[in-house]
């Protein structure tokens, strides 16, 4: 597989959300609206190339045994950096992510994208796989909360293009899964042509 | 009164897989059998106690006093990681019986959110200890409740039939969503 799959796979023949089913949890709660699931995957894009370049750094001094849980520690101290540097300096998006900010750790493409790829490649494709994985996850939550916020409150980004709300259930816990359900559907139906 | 509130309120209202998003991972991947979600639930609902009153008492008696809550994250799903292990490991030598029945859905739990999110809330609440535990063991009935009921439905829904490009994740999803909405009508009865 050469540089350039390693970075495209993400988008659409391996897209951590829509097709691989990880990371569900940040996806369906922080993506009420585009600007969060933008804001969202763009945090983890960066926990996730940070982590994938240093655990394929340090995958020749650590024990096997002792793996995973040094894998942990190394994603936990990117989000606390992430959690930090968002509280200062966007604190309304942090408002709005709220517990899904520190509950990037448990996100399974950090530690999966660690265990299958960091710690078997090289500095340079780790990056690579990292990148292209993170913004895949970032295009399949900004997909989501682009057509959760039109559904939901007629507005794309924040910017109204009709008055009022349409149908509000798809902002609200119930239309994350139902919008998700059927986005799956259409990327898989996509793969498969 | 308080007590029945916070029962109330994480078990229905507020329902940790369904309005909350926690544990989405188990919920949409062991949810296929009755039986198989029982014990999910079974060992969720006992990590889940034991950990948030751990990481309470680390919380008050550790990070708090040495100014270090800025580590509650690294701090918390270390303590997690480990707390799961151990439970393991005490689990087959005591009680091989119930390690038999639990065992295979331990090692998954580390990476449920539905822990590390319960103990970062029960902080962010700031319950006491009691409360802190009752919270925890209220959400960890309030998931096995969600994944029981979406297990039935998924037991039906395999002899059902489904569009084509709908089968699998996607109507799992939907049917998910449904539910959602249906524990939705329990909005506001209280606070």
């Amino acid at each position: 597989m050469n540089q350039m799959q390693n970075f495209t796979k993400g988008f659409l023949k391996e897209n951590p959300v829509f097709v691989l089913l990880l990371g569900m949890c940040p996806t369906l709660g922080t993506s009420t609206s585009a600007i969060n699931g933008l804001g969202m995957g763009l945090a983890t894009t960066f926990v996730l190339v940070m982590s994938n370049m240093v655990v394929s750094l340090v995958k020749d001094f650590i024990p096997d045994k002792v793996r995973i849980p040094s894998y942990i520690v190394i994603i936990a101290s990117f989000v606390t950096i992430v959690e930090l540097t968002m509280q200062a300096y966007l604190p309304s998006l942090f408002e709005s992510l709220g517990l899904f900010i520190p509950l990037i750790v448990v996100n399974c493409i950090v530690l999966g994208r660690a265990e299958a790829f960091a710690s078997k490649n090289g500095v340079w494709s780790s990056i690579l796989d990292g990148l292209g994985m993170g913004l895949g996850f970032a295009f399949a939550l900004t997909l989501l909360g682009a057509s959760r916020e039109i559904l939901g409150s007629s507005s794309v980004f924040g910017f109204d293009f009709a008055k009022g709300d349409l149908m509000l259930v798809f902002i609200l816990a119930p239309g994350a899964f139902i919008v998700l359900g059927y986005l799956i559907a259409i990327i898989n139906k996509l793969n498969k042509a | 009164m308080e007590y029945f509130v916070i029962i109330v309120g994480s078990i229905f209202v507020s329902n940790i897989v369904l309005t909350q998003f926690l544990g989405i991972c188990p919920f949409v991947g062991v949810s296929n059998r009755l039986t198989t979600s029982i014990g999910m639930g079974g060992a969720v609902l006992f990590v889940l106690t034991l950990a948030t009153m751990v990481t309470w008492l680390i919380q008050y008696y550790l990070l708090v006093p040495f100014g270090l809550q800025f580590m509650q994250t690294i701090v918390f799903i270390l303590v997690i990681a480990a707390l799961v292990q151990m439970v393991e490991i005490i689990l087959k030598k005591v009680s091989p019986a119930l390690y038999e029945a639990l065992g295979v859905f331990l090692p998954l739990i580390t990476t449920n959110c539905a822990v590390l999110g319960v103990a970062i809330l029960t902080v962010q609440k700031q319950f006491n200890l009691l409360e802190g535990a009752v919270f925890a063991m209220s959400n960890a009935i309030g998931f096995t409740l969600a994944l029981v009921i979406f297990a039935g439905i998924r037991e039906h829904l395999d002899t059902m039939e489904v569009p084509k490009g709908m089968r699998g994740v996607p109507i799992a999803l939907v049917t998910a969503g449904i539910l959602a909405l249906a524990f939705m009508g329990f909005t506001g009865m209280v606070k």
